[in-house]
């Protein structure tokens, strides 16, 4: 299967690096939440700063029956609109893959619901910077993990030719057999480090991997860890790499990079913007996964309600009460 | 008789103004804020609110200047408790000192350096409302108690509670005032973190079914410490959870005040405490752990933006 056409679903951050770089190998179109965000690209294109200098040529709406037909969607909303974008997509592109690339656990069966397109798994290091809705900033060149959904009908062919075009983008990627060892390493590695940043207001800074003295922020982060380690033996899958390990490199990268001052974790950023975070699909998933295979998560789970109450204390202002369903 | 309050803020100044009333007593207070002392020595201490009054205090900001006293009451921040002990201790070499200070271990530091010691726990609590002026927010009890390994006379104990309850501020006697300190202890370690890091009410989070259960959860872990060290609590700590919804629903924890106007926190003093005494008895506290190293990163993270935190909120 060759793959000619790729449709960007979600152009934030993560969805304008794919858009970006892909559309030197294949024709690329966007779909965008928002109207003049699709009028914009249209107008001026894409630009790609950073690690990669691009300028590129899309072809944008707001409005799924305008798009072109394609043979691959990048799913990159957050988790916190996958439904409502998923709904949008219900009976339409049926012979396309989609490959999706949230945090945490589940996209792929809100996907699944919608239609029965092929699925494939991923999860994603990059990271950059948006500056505005037509430019974005290429930050941390790391790899995109991909595998067929487990349970789906998605042929190895289909995920390793999506691979190679991400290759040929000038992306990093690496495409798996099975996606879920390296999903619950990133699960696990979020769980812990972005529920903490959020909590703390401390960016990925090298005291998340201290445990030197007792009060050590470092003994959280590895608690959180070690209880979603365990919920992972106890569903059976065996790590891609150990969450700890990349919660100690990420941080030295940071380190080196930018001193003191390291990578704002996306739920911060969500933080400090008032916005819904992705807390429900990777503490609140793993929370949910070690109460079905009998494990306890009394801090994942702790995490998880401290930062659902701060999102009430926003969502709150002015607004009748609600409840916190974690 | 004369009676120093040592970190005359919004607790100290209800102490000192409070017996500032009483004709016998010569009433000192030490403080370091410059501004506030200068306005006690002016015009009187002056407190609203929950009542009413202007007292006579000779305030001071000079460690030296604090004269040999016959009890001292210690009401500073946790974290300025050794320092402001070690400072003034002279003035105590025969005199008993208590604590109404939060948390649990201060008795012990004010006894590396004070000769009789009384634990004290306070629940009347205010804030500044300029310098020489202080709201009081809200009224209830002080519990008094010799401090087991240096322990102040029991007729000390009952003077001093005498004095404080003809002042307007109703003062128990106890021999053993743990019950009433850990109760305290518990409830403020179970709620106060909670509102740092939501930033929720008191009542709001309440009512959150999983937000409650993590209340739950901290007080629990506090309460097997309290049980394995042969504390008797007062109350159980979870039903003045529920308590302080029916009362104080809207009320912001001490500890979220602290966060939003950017100063540190006393969690070391609350749910430090609790762990240091859990790991002495081998009692596992995994959630204050948890909320404990939270807040102290919280704190941290100020340090790496400074001057960012006040604009952002």
């Amino acid at each position: 299967m060759a793959i000619r056409r790729v449709c960007v679903i979600g152009a934030g951050t993560i969805g304008s690096l794919y858009a970006g770089h892909l559309a030197a190998v294949a024709e690329v179109s966007v779909l965008t939440r928002r109207e003049e965000h699709a009028t914009e690209l249209n107008r001026r294109g894409l630009r790609v700063t950073g690690k990669s200098e691009r300028h590129a040529t899309v072809k944008a709406s707001s409005d799924p029956d305008r798009l072109p037909e394609f043979d691959l969607g990048i799913v990159a909303t957050k988790t916190t609109h996958l439904e409502q974008t998923a709904k949008r997509l219900r009976g339409r592109f049926p012979d396309a893959a989609m490959m999706t690339v949230q945090n945490g656990l589940g996209a792929e069966e809100v996907l699944r619901r919608h239609g029965d397109w092929k699925l494939i798994s991923a999860v994603t290091f990059m990271s950059g910077n948006r500056h505005g809705d037509t430019e974005v900033e290429y930050e941390l060149d790391t790899a995109t993990w991909l595998g067929p959904y487990a349970g789906t009908e998605t042929p190895q062919e289909v995920v390793d030719e999506t691979c190679r075009l991400l290759l040929a983008a000038g992306l990093e990627a690496e495409a798996m057999p099975d996606l879920r060892p390296a999903q619950w390493s990133k699960l696990i590695f979020n769980a812990a480090v972005n529920g903490v940043a959020a909590l703390t207001e401390l960016p990925h800074v090298k005291e998340f991997a201290e445990r030197e003295r007792p009060t050590d922020l470092g003994h959280l982060v590895h608690g959180l860890i070690e209880e979603g380690v365990r919920v992972a033996e106890a569903v059976g899958v065996e790590l891609h790499e150990d969450p700890w390990e990349m919660n100690v490199r990420a941080v030295a990268r940071g380190e080196t990079q930018r001193s003191s001052y390291a990578h704002l974790p996306s739920m911060l950023e969500d933080v400090l913007a008032r916005r819904p975070t992705e807390v429900d699909a990777i503490s609140g998933a793993l929370v949910r996964e070690g109460e079905a295979a009998g494990v306890p998560t009394p801090l994942n789970a702790a995490v998880w309600r401290l930062v659902r109450g701060r999102e009430l204390s926003w969502a709150r202002a002015g607004a009748p009460q609600e409840v916190v369903h974690a | 008789m004369r009676v120093c309050v040592i970190g005359c803020g919004a607790v100290g100044s209800l102490f000192a103004a409070h017996l500032g009333q009483l004709d016998e007593l010569d009433v000192w207070a030490y403080d370091l804020d410059e501004a506030h002392v200068e306005a006690i020595n002016r015009d009187g201490l002056r407190i609203s609110g929950e009542s009413e009054l202007v007292a006579r205090v000779r305030a001071t900001s000079k460690a030296e200047e604090v004269p040999a006293a016959d009890f001292g009451i210690v009401a500073t921040k946790s974290m300025h408790t050794r320092a402001a002990i070690e400072a003034t201790a002279g003035a105590f070499s025969d005199g008993a000192v208590a604590s109404v200070q939060n948390g649990i271990g201060n008795e012990e530091v004010i006894a590396e350096s004070c000769p009789r010691v009384i634990r004290g726990t306070t629940f009347p609590a205010g804030h500044l409302v300029e310098p020489g002026h202080v709201s009081q927010d809200t009224g209830g009890k002080t519990w008094l108690g010799p401090f087991e390994s240096r322990p102040a006379t029991m007729e000390e104990v009952t003077r001093l509670a005498e004095l404080l309850t003809r002042s307007g501020m109703e003062t128990l006697a106890l021999e053993d005032a743990r019950g009433a300190q850990w109760t305290k202890l518990i409830f403020n370690a179970a709620t106060n973190p909670i509102g740092a890091l939501t930033h929720l009410p008191h009542g709001v989070a309440c009512d959150q079914p999983r937000v409650r259960e993590l209340i739950t959860g901290l007080a629990d872990e506090g309460k097997a410490v309290a049980a394995e060290l042969g504390i008797e609590l007062d109350s159980d700590p979870d039903d003045l959870v529920d308590h302080g919804r029916e009362v104080a629903y809207h009320h912001k924890a001490s500890m979220l005040q602290d966060v939003l106007a950017g100063r540190r926190t006393e969690v070391s003093a609350l749910n430090g405490g609790i762990v240091r005494f859990g790991r002495e008895q081998d009692v596992p506290t995994p959630l204050n752990e948890a909320v404990w190293a939270l807040v102290e990163a919280l704190e941290h993270s100020w340090e790496l933006r400074p001057g960012e935190e006040g604009a952002r909120r």
